[in-house]
């Protein structure tokens, strides 16, 4: 044994190329945290604003009126006192404000006095609008109509807002029927065209150009398959601003996923289990059906998941089709004839986001139905991937090979 | 050669089951079998060889018109006849025919179901569904495919997680289950250990009682274990066909000579 131990031929060397490949995946990895980071802000700021208004301290805990009601005008009455004293002090604020900006560059003494009094002028106004916010009085429509006596316009000042008390529930209930109604549609006649793409087309030039058509639909904006819907169903075959329109124009934006992921699925079958059955003496529809559809369901269910998430966080669709920015009256209200339910406009979420963002003026009260919205529709959309993904595992696990 | 009196020397005077005659074959502009004649005769077992390409495989495909799939496959001329009928005629329903003539794959593909369910399977999609029925085919044709000790236990197990060899012989079992006249072997045991290939082998002895089997093979020595008949083919021609015995040891034509002695192939 020499005493010298033996040189490592394999020992690290500094070199460039060490420097670069480390480099290299600290990019890639900052760029996936960026991402996580992004994510993660997005969940946690709709989450934390969404959750004033979809929890109370109370229990049960969850703002039922919140999830059932519609929306309502918002009628606030805040404690005149407290409100007078906060206008006189932004005034103050604003003044002193200018009063600094006119100072010139050398006069920093009387500078730091100004910000001084600026901020003391700011942390009293803030305790009175703790003082405000615990003072006033709120009532929703409903609630409004129903006082006996509305408080006194001497104590109190009042001033409305629309769309911002109530609740979200038609909305809520909108939303699923759309999803629903059109995941229905798109997934029957998706595997149906998936099927036969797959399993029963003549392969060449005609079947690559219809495959390379489908997925180029799914590239289309979303707007032009809403103006499409309102020109074809609306319009066309008149049936008016409607769920069966808003059905039929969502599931038209989620085929092309569902037909390219179902085929795709369908044709990763190897092609023993087919034969398999073929020889078996198996119709070619009996060997679909058996040996084919259930292994393919699993992929079938992911491009389901995948319409889902297309579908329904969608507005452009849906705008001119089938949502209403406030209806009156649920869906199963009011029909003259079974048939009505399927051709009345529904409120869905998505456009309520959009309406309570954009249509109507904003302050404190509409941010709080802006983000209890979004946080909602954040849920029900996880809700419905997460049951397509359960079910799939589920599936996956039954018909494993 | 000592057993003159076997039933496969006895048969030789009937009328033979399957009957080929002028075979033309192309895939698309390719054509595939030339001109092919020969007489398959009941409970008999005719194994094909020759080498890879040759057209073994798409002629075994021919005899339950699996090649049907292939949309460039066509006959060119002649005609296939199983038991006196065309198969190729219009009147024949393809499903009818695959009940009758079944197939086991190279690969040995069984559904990703219980081992129950495998065998059912034929049965099934046919509108069997009494249990005792379906019970007493299962263990019948599990037997037959000298199968049952091994899974009586654990029929509701997936049959994938069965052994190479007994998922070859479970499929098999699942042909005869709808039970056909003819079975259709395309090199059943290329997949396998020499142990597994001697246990389907020994089951293809049994079978022979009771089926008539043509079994497509790269292994001449299992040609020569199994078979009664050995057609070998070349290029797409039926080069030489006739008792498996004078084909190993006394071939007429000297391309049959050569492979068999692996001078090439």
């Amino acid at each position: 044994m020499s005493e010298k131990p033996a040189t490592n031929i394999f020992s690290k060397k500094p070199s460039r190329q060490a420097l670069f490949e480390t480099c290299v995946s600290t990019f890639f990895r900052l760029a996936t945290y960026l991402v996580i980071i992004a994510a993660g802000y997005l969940f946690v700021n709709i989450a934390y604003n969404g959750s004033k208004a979809v929890f109370t301290t109370k229990a049960p805990f969850i703002n039922i009126d919140f999830l059932t009601q519609k929306p309502q005008t918002l009628h606030v009455y805040e404690p005149k006192e407290v409100t007078t004293e906060q206008q006189k002090i932004n005034a103050e604020i604003l003044s002193t404000k200018a009063k600094r900006n006119a100072l010139g560059s050398g006069e920093k003494a009387q500078r730091a006095e100004y910000e001084a009094h600026i901020e003391s002028l700011e942390e009293r106004y803030d305790i009175l609008d703790e003082q405000r916010v615990e003072g006033r009085l709120m009532f929703s429509d409903s609630e409004y109509r129903q006082l006996d006596e509305t408080p006194s316009e001497e104590l109190f000042k009042y001033s409305n807002y629309a769309y911002s008390g109530g609740g979200i529930g038609p909305a809520i209930i909108g939303t699923c029927l759309l999803v629903t109604g059109s995941i229905a549609i798109a997934l029957t006649l998706g595997v149906l065209c998936a099927v036969y793409l797959s399993e029963y087309s003549q392969p060449g030039k005609m079947l690559q150009l219809i495959r390379l058509s489908i997925m180029n639909l799914s590239g289309v904006p979303s707007i032009v398959f809403g103006l499409f819907g309102f020109g074809m169903f609306v319009l066309f075959f008149g049936w008016g601003v409607s769920m069966i329109a808003g059905w039929f124009t969502l599931a038209i934006m989620a085929l092309p996923i569902i037909i390219t992921a179902s085929e795709e699925s369908m044709r990763a079958i190897p092609k023993g289990f087919r034969e398999g059955s073929l020889a078996l003496g198996a119709s070619k529809w009996t060997s679909i059906r058996t040996n084919v559809l259930p292994y393919a369901l699993p992929g079938i269910l992911t491009s389901s998941i995948m319409g889902i998430a297309r579908v329904a966080g969608e507005t452009a669709p849906i705008m001119f089709t089938a949502a209403f920015a406030l209806r009156d009256q649920l869906p199963w209200e009011g029909l003259k004839e079974p048939t009505d339910f399927f051709f009345q406009g529904v409120m869905a979420l998505p456009y309520h986001i959009y309406v309570v963002s954009a249509k109507i003026p904003q302050n404190e009260y509409t941010r709080n139905m802006q983000y209890g919205a979004a946080f909602v529709f954040l849920f029900i959309v996880g809700f419905f991937a997460l049951s397509s993904i359960i079910l799939r595992v589920k599936i996956r696990k039954k018909y494993k090979w | 050669m000592a057993q003159t009196s076997t039933p496969s020397d006895m048969t030789d005077e009937n009328k033979p089951i399957i009957e080929i005659r002028n075979f033309d074959f192309a895939y698309g502009d390719a054509q595939a079998l030339f001109d092919i004649n020969m007489d398959i005769r009941e409970k008999e077992v005719t194994s094909f060889i020759g080498p890879s390409g040759c057209g073994k495989s798409t002629f075994l495909r021919c005899f339950n018109r699996m090649n049907d799939l292939i949309d460039i496959a066509n006959i060119k001329g002649g005609e296939i006849k199983i038991s006196d009928i065309n198969i190729y005629d219009k009147e024949v329903d393809v499903i009818e025919l695959r009940k009758h003539v079944g197939m086991v794959f190279q690969k040995s593909n069984p559904f990703p179901k219980s081992i129950y369910d495998n065998i059912a399977y034929g049965l099934r999609i046919q509108g069997i569904k009494q249990k005792s029925v379906l019970d007493g085919v299962v263990e019948e044709c599990l037997r037959g495919a000298a199968l049952w000790d091994e899974v009586k236990d654990r029929l509701n197990e997936s049959a994938l997680g069965m052994s190479g060899g007994q998922q070859q012989r479970l499929c098999i079992a699942r042909a005869l289950a709808v039970k056909p006249k003819i079975l259709l072997m395309d090199e059943p045991c290329s997949a396998l250990d020499p142990i597994a290939t001697a246990k389907v082998e020994e089951l293809i002895h049994q079978l022979k009682k009771q089926y008539t089997i043509i079994i497509v093979t790269h292994s001449m020595q299992q040609a020569a274990r199994v078979s009664d008949k050995t057609a070998f083919f070349y290029l797409g021609k039926l080069i030489e066909f006739g008792k498996t015995d004078d084909i190993f040891m006394n071939p007429t034509d000297p391309q049959t000579e050569a492979y068999i002695s692996g001078r090439f192939g």
